[in-house]
């Protein structure tokens, strides 16, 4: 899918958040000039490609008191990795679940998830448990704890600014 | 935050519609109505639970990358190197953790060539090597945070 002019407009209007009004999409066509029923088209296919994955929300759990923030890192025999990572993607408190290459020597994991929880034994404890009830304990794995956060921008990305040719894409 | 808030968090990470009036729907499911629910949502923003509501994008189908990476820092140039790391604009999710590989962070690009770059230069910069880690699989979670 080739994105138009029109298309970086509408996504430059709407990555910062979109109005919280009942009708927000006739709010932001106003604002380019479209009508709502044309946004509406428009961000449909845009979301049907898989550009738009949702128009949803990314909760900041550090600001809800989800301050044990595990990376559960594992190193996975790689013919097993599409059902252990398949497992750990199903457990609920899971938020996260990726493959990722090795890089060893220093390296040797090749799945990483995370679990967010209110208190670190609280996570541990339901690791465990992820552990036992999936019968992964011969799978070597890390647990990294999160100590500090520099910079928790939400995954908002996809700056693409009007009258521009060349696409600008950046955080924040 | 309520029971409602709690229910309204968690519908509005599975997204909501694109149609006319998005909010109805999650309007009903909790029992207020739209202009009640918009305040509550709008509260939620303002205390910084919630990112904006907007589109989440997939970076890799926006013809991007987005890359982990981790770094072994000395404690004493952690400070230091963290700036050196966060001055890159690319840069998102800078983390500490508790491991021998310390500083964790996200590098995202326009291009997928240029992560590449940015790490080079954050190496050549800080005099410490970078693991790059990018995604190869995402297994798809279900349910999100549920709060």
């Amino acid at each position: 899918m080739v994105l138009t002019d029109t298309d970086r407009e509408l996504i430059a209007a709407i990555q910062q958040g979109l109005p919280m009004v009942s009708r927000p999409y006739a709010a932001v066509g106003t604002q380019l000039g479209l009508s709502e029923a044309e946004l509406i088209v428009r961000l449909t296919e845009l979301q049907n490609a898989g550009l738009i994955k949702r128009m949803g929300v990314v909760v900041r759990h550090r600001a809800l008191g989800y301050r044990a923030n595990a990376m559960v890192v594992w190193d996975v025999p790689d013919n097993e990795l599409e059902r252990v990572g398949r497992l750990l993607a199903a457990e609920t408190c899971v938020t996260l679940c990726y493959q990722r290459p090795r890089r060893l020597p220093g390296w040797p994991y090749n799945l990483f998830c995370m679990i967010h929880g209110r208190e670190r034994d609280i996570v541990l404890r339901r690791l465990a448990q992820i552990i036992e009830i999936n019968d992964l304990q011969a799978i070597a794995h890390s647990v990294l704890f999160s100590s500090r956060s520099f910079k928790q921008r939400g995954a908002h990305y996809a700056a693409i600014t009007p009258g521009l040719p060349v696409r600008r894409l950046s955080y924040g | 935050m309520d029971d409602i808030d709690r229910r309204l968090v968690n519908s509005l990470q599975d997204g909501l519609p694109v149609t006319r009036r998005p909010f109805d729907g999650l309007a009903d499911a909790v029992g207020l109505g739209v202009p009640e629910v918009l305040d509550r949502i709008q509260c939620l923003l303002d205390a910084g639970v919630l990112s904006r509501f907007g589109p989440m994008f997939n970076a890799e189908q926006l013809g991007g990358a987005l890359s982990l990476c981790a770094m072994e820092i000395p404690e004493a140039r952690f400070e230091q190197v963290a700036g050196q790391v966060n001055a890159h604009p690319e840069v998102a999710h800078n983390y500490a953790r508790e491991h021998r590989l310390n500083m964790w962070f996200v590098v995202a690009t326009e291009e997928a060539t240029q992560a590449a770059d940015v790490i080079a230069a954050i190496e050549q910069e800080t005099g410490c090597k970078v693991y790059d880690m990018p995604k190869q699989e995402e297994f798809y979670i279900g349910l999100k945070l549920t709060v």
